[in-house]
C-alpha cells in the first residue's frame, strides 16, 4: 500500500517549499471554517478544485479519496435535516425536512470539501519528510519536529512487520471472525510487533548516539525555498481572508 | 471518530485547539530525548491500528488503542496522537488542520486520565493488571466517544442525534478494545517491561517465553 499516493508528480505544487504551503493551507482552511453563507462557501469550493486542477493528481485515486471522506457528511445528510427546527419543506412518517437544516448541511458539506480539496492540492503534495523539516523551519518544537519524522519511519516498520505476521496467521489458517481468539490473536500480534519496533529502535537510538545525533536531521533532497513560493502561498491565504471578510461584512448580499 | 471540517463552529474547534495545545505543552515537557524512540512507535502504532480492520458481527471496526497509549505514556499521549493525527491528516484527508485540535483533545485526554486512575494498579500483581489495562483501554474509547458526541452535540441542537448514534455504535469497539488492551498490557510485561518507563508486574519468565514462542511461530 502507497501511503503518500499524491505525493510524486511534477505540477508546481510538488515543487514548492512545504513550509510556505503549510502556511497557506493552514490560514485558507481557517477563514473557510468562518464562513457562514452559502454563496462564499461556494467560492471557496470553486477556489480548492481550481488549486486541485493544477495539482494534477491521479483523478481516479482523487475520486476514491473524496467519497471516503464524503462518507462522515453523508451521515450528516441523514441526520441533520430532519432534527434543525425551522419552517418544513416535505415530511414523511413522523421525519420533517426543513429548509434550515438543508441549509446548515449543505454549508458543511461545501465548507467541509472546500478545505478539503486545499488541503490535498497543498499538502498531500508533499513528502512528510520535507513536511517534517518545514515544521522545523517553522519553530514548530524541536521535540514535536523530531517525533513527527520518527513515527513517520516507525508507521512504516509496524506495517511490514505486522503484514508479515498476519502473513503468517493467515497461512496457518486463521480466519477473523467474531470470537475471542480472533481478538486474542490479533492483540498478540500487535504486542509482538511492539516488542519487536521497540528493539529496533533502541538499536536505531543507540546507533544514532554513537554517531552523534544532535536532534537534527539534514534532508538529502531539500526543496529550495523560492520568492515564487511565499507569493503563491500569499495568494492563497489572501483569498481565504478576502473570502472571510465578504463573508463577515456580508459584501455578496450587495451584489 | 474523527470531526471532519468545516462541521463544528469556530468557538469550539478555537477552545479546544487552546486546551490541547496545553495538553501537547505538558507532554513535550515531560518527553525526554531518551523516550522519543519508545513515543514514536506508539504514536505510530495508534497510526497503524486505525488501518486494521477487525470484524464486528456483520460490520468491522477499527482499533484506535489510545488506551494503551495512556498506560504506556500518560501526560506523553498528547503529542504523540497529535503527530498521528497530523499524519492522517495529511496522508489520507482525516480531519485535517482546523478540527486537529478538536480531534486531539478526544483522543488524548481520556488516556491521560486513564493513566492516572489505572497505572497505580500496574503493579498489583497479575490479576489487577490484566484488569486494570482491559478497564483502561474500555474506558478510554468510552470516554473518546462520549467526548466526540459531547463536541459534536455542543455545536447545536441539531447534531443530538447524529451523536447519539455514534455513541451507540461505539460500545462493541469499546470491549474489543479493553480486551485487546489487556492481552497487549500483560505480554509486554512479561516480554519486555523495559517498554515501560515506571515498575510493572512482570510474571514469572517461564510462562513469558511460551507466549512469546506460540506468538511468533
Amino acid at each position: 500500500m502507497s501511503l503518500e499516493s499524491f505525493a510524486e508528480g511534477t505540477s508546481p505544487f510538488h515543487t514548492m517549499d512545504a513550509a510556505s504551503k503549510v502556511v497557506a493551507a493552514t490560514l485558507f482552511s481557517i477563514c473557510t471554517a468562518l464562513l457562514t453563507s452559502i454563496s462564499t462557501a461556494c467560492v471557496a469550493l470553486v477556489i480548492g478544485i481550481t488549486l486541485l486542477c493544477i495539482a494534477q493528481l491521479p483523478i481516479k485515486t482523487l475520486c476514491r479519496r473524496l467519497l471516503f471522506i464524503n462518507a462522515f457528511i453523508a451521515f450528516l445528510w441523514l441526520t441533520l435535516p430532519v432534527s434543525t427546527a425551522g419552517t418544513p419543506v416535505y415530511s414523511l412518517g413522523g421525519f420533517t425536512v426543513t429548509q434550515e437544516g438543508i441549509d446548515l448541511t449543505l454549508l458543511i458539506t461545501l465548507k467541509s470539501n472546500a478545505i478539503i480539496t486545499t488541503f490535498i492540492a497543498l499538502l498531500a503534495t508533499s513528502n512528510v519528510t520535507d513536511i517534517g523539516s518545514g515544521f522545523a523551519k517553522l519553530h514548530v518544537p524541536q521535540k514535536l519536529s523530531l517525533l513527527f519524522l520518527f513515527t513517520w519511519r516507525y508507521i512504516h516498520v509496524i506495517l511490514e512487520e505486522y503484514k508479515r505476521l498476519s502473513t503468517a496467521a493467515t497461512l496457518r489458517g486463521f480466519i477473523p471472525t467474531t470470537n475471542s481468539h480472533t481478538y486474542k490473536t490479533y492483540a498478540n500480534l500487535i504486542a509482538m510487533v511492539l516488542v519487536k519496533s521497540h528493539d529496533r529502535a533502541e538499536r536505531v537510538s543507540n546507533a544514532m548516539k554513537l554517531r552523534g545525533f544532535d536532534g537534527t536531521f539534514h534532508s538529502l533532497h531539500r526543496t529550495q525555498a523560492q520568492a515564487t513560493d511565499a507569493v503563491v502561498a500569499a495568494i492563497i491565504a489572501f483569498l481565504g481572508t478576502a473570502l472571510f471578510a465578504a463573508d463577515y461584512f456580508q459584501l455578496t448580499e450587495l451584489l | 471518530m474523527h470531526i471532519a471540517e468545516g462541521v463544528l463552529p469556530p468557538v469550539i474547534l478555537a477552545s479546544c485547539a487552546i486546551l490541547s495545545a496545553g495538553g501537547v505543552c505538558i507532554g513535550l515537557k515531560k518527553l525526554d530525548y531518551d523516550r522519543i524512540m519508545t513515543t514514536a512507535i506508539l504514536s505510530a502504532s495508534f497510526f497503524v491500528a486505525s488501518l486494521i480492520h477487525i470484524p464486528i458481527g456483520p460490520v468491522s471496526g477499527h482499533l484506535i488503542l489510545n488506551g494503551l497509549l495512556g498506560l504506556m505514556l500518560g501526560w506523553v499521549a498528547f503529542p504523540a496522537i497529535l503527530v498521528a493525527l497530523t499524519l492522517q491528516a495529511i496522508l489520507f484527508q482525516f480531519g485535517g488542520i482546523t478540527s486537529l485540535g478538536v480531534n486531539t483533545l478526544n483522543m488524548a485526554l481520556p488516556p491521560v486520565l486513564c493513566f492516572y486512575i489505572f497505572r497505580p494498579m500496574l503493579s498489583k500483581g497479575t490479576f489487577s493488571l490484566r484488569m486494570a489495562a482491559f478497564l483502561c483501554g474500555m474506558s478510554a474509547v468510552a470516554f473518546s466517544a462520549l467526548l466526540t458526541s459531547g463536541t459534536l452535540a455542543l455545536g447545536g441542537d441539531s447534531f443530538l442525534n447524529s451523536a447519539k448514534i455514534l455513541l451507540i455504535s461505539s460500545v462493541p469497539v469499546m470491549v474489543i478494545e479493553g480486551l485487546i488492551t489487556a492481552v497487549v498490557v500483560g505480554f509486554l510485561a512479561k516480554v519486555s517491561p523495559q517498554i515501560f518507563d515506571f515498575k510493572i508486574t512482570a510474571p514469572d519468565p517461564v510462562m513469558a517465553a511460551q507466549t512469546s514462542s506460540s506468538a511468533t511461530e
